[in-house]
């Protein structure tokens, strides 16, 4: 083990919080409090996770391990509901596509035995699927009702023509569930030119070679390609009906 | 039988009164005009005719039935509504002319859309014309197009001649009465012009959500 943060070393690192802060105070950018309230939010949330999963891990119990997964997704699909603006039954269709989309993902990675259904494995590669699942369902979201409000009149005009509501929202349809998937898309051709993403580098400084890391980088854009099209094709279906009304009428 | 029966039809937001004790009856075949003030109601009550709004109270009956015991995309069919100022689709004429078949799954009857634009005094070069480069008044003859590429039974025009220079209202105005006339569509057609309201077979005129007037 070649890691050298301790106690000491953070809290000399917090000088750079002081860095951000006197940024803030000299611009008066009026976010001091908030980058306090999230520096402390965001030390005692991983502690208490840090402590939690070690816990857990050693426990190394299949039930606990699900439980934790399912207040994983859970957690997402509330989140991405928050992105919702008022689209009817956001919440159910944000876990849904959240659930079904981590549940195809870490089971072909089970299947394909590059994980296992060990809680150190499961529940950090749980919850990268579903946070990046989330964000692409909240992008779903706004992308629709963006594109609904610009949009009304073709839809009106293509239901006045008798279209059903599927033909009438489907360009809607393919931009947001685009817009869901983009940003993924983006980050897989330029990893590794651009960024050194988490995965890959937390084992590199965790001391391993960096071509084993750069496998476990590989199987990870995979995964958050197949969790992030699952979820916004998911969410974009289920959600579109609740911009009509029983009759088969736009409401907005 | 009457096509179209509203009976005490109204139609309120937040209990603010749009439409007021509507009654009305079409026949089929028939080519009634609807005229009034901006904001008195006559493009709700159309909107409502068309199932793109739902009453709140009242009865509308088509055909010999409520209109909630038809399928709403089903009756749009029959019930065409062509908008002010409409959107054209895709990229090209075709795009919007092959629309209705796609929605219904049907082969896209070009021979049809042929003598449809050659009709609207545009050729068969131009199905494959960007709608960016129609001029208004080709943009409207398409969207009527579009509207009868495979006949409703009621066509219902919501000031499709708005904003038209002379010529190409002149020239909707003959698709309107050929569609009428030749094939026997129901027009129910909102005007502010009055050429056409003197023109009119049959007005009504709407106030203030109510049906104050019009000739028989």
């Amino acid at each position: 083990m070649n890691l050298a943060v301790n106690n000491q070393s953070l809290v000399l690192a917090l000088g750079l919080v002081m860095i951000a802060l006197a940024i803030g105070w000299h611009e008066k950018l009026g976010i001091d409090r908030d980058m306090i309230v999230g520096v402390v939010r965001a030390v005692i949330q991983l502690f208490v996770v840090g402590y939690l999963l070690k816990y857990v891990f050693r426990l190394n119990n299949g039930w606990l391990t699900a439980i934790l997964i399912l207040i994983i997704i859970f957690n997402a699909g509330y989140n991405a509901k928050q992105r919702s603006d008022g689209i009817p039954r956001a919440l159910p269709i944000s876990i849904g596509a959240i659930l079904i989309s981590t549940a195809v993902t870490l089971g072909v990675l089970m299947l394909a035995g590059a994980i296992k259904f060990i809680p150190s494995q499961m529940i950090p590669i749980s919850g990268m699927i579903a946070s990046n699942s989330m964000v692409a369902i909240g992008l779903c979201y706004r992308n629709l009702n963006a594109q609904f409000k610009q949009e009304r009149q073709a839809v009106l005009e293509k239901l006045a023509l008798g279209a059903d509501l599927k033909d009438a929202s489907k360009e809607i349809l393919r931009d947001s569930i685009k817009t869901g998937m983009q940003p993924t898309i983006d980050s897989a051709k330029t990893v590794g030119i651009v960024s050194l993403p988490g995965m890959m580098s937390g084992l590199i400084f965790a001391g391993v070679d960096p071509v084993r890391a750069i496998k476990y980088q590989i199987m990870v854009t995979f995964m958050l390609m197949s969790a992030t099209s699952i979820g916004s094709v998911l969410a974009c279906y289920w959600a579109y009906r609740g911009f009509y009304n029983e009759r088969k009428q736009l409401t907005i | 039988m009457s096509l179209i029966t509203l009976k005490n039809v109204g139609y309120q937001v937040d209990q603010t009164p749009i439409l007021t004790d509507i009654n009305l009856a079409i026949e089929a075949r028939e080519w009634v005009t609807i005229a009034g003030p901006s904001g008195s109601g006559k493009s709700t009550l159309v909107r409502i005719i068309a199932s793109l709004l739902s009453k709140t109270s009242g009865d509308l009956i088509f055909d010999g039935q409520p209109i909630e015991s038809y399928d709403p995309i089903i009756y749009r069919r029959r019930v065409s509504y062509s908008f002010q100022q409409p959107t054209l689709f895709g990229d090209t004429v075709r795009d919007n002319l092959a629309f209705p078949y796609q929605i219904r799954q049907l082969d896209f009857d070009e021979a049809r859309a042929i003598t449809g634009l050659e009709y609207v005094g545009l050729t068969e070069s131009d199905l494959n014309k960007a709608v960016n480069d129609l001029s208004g008044g080709q943009r409207q003859r398409v969207a009527l197009l579009r509207n009868v590429m495979i006949y409703p039974e009621v066509l219902i025009l919501d000031e499709v001649t708005a904003g038209l220079d002379a010529e190409n209202k002149a020239f909707v105005w003959s698709m309107i009465q050929h569609f009428n006339q030749d094939d026997g569509l129901t027009i129910i057609a909102i005007t502010h012009d009055q050429e056409e309201i003197d023109a009119a077979k049959r007005l009504i005129t709407i106030e203030a959500g109510r049906i104050v007037g019009g000739k028989a």
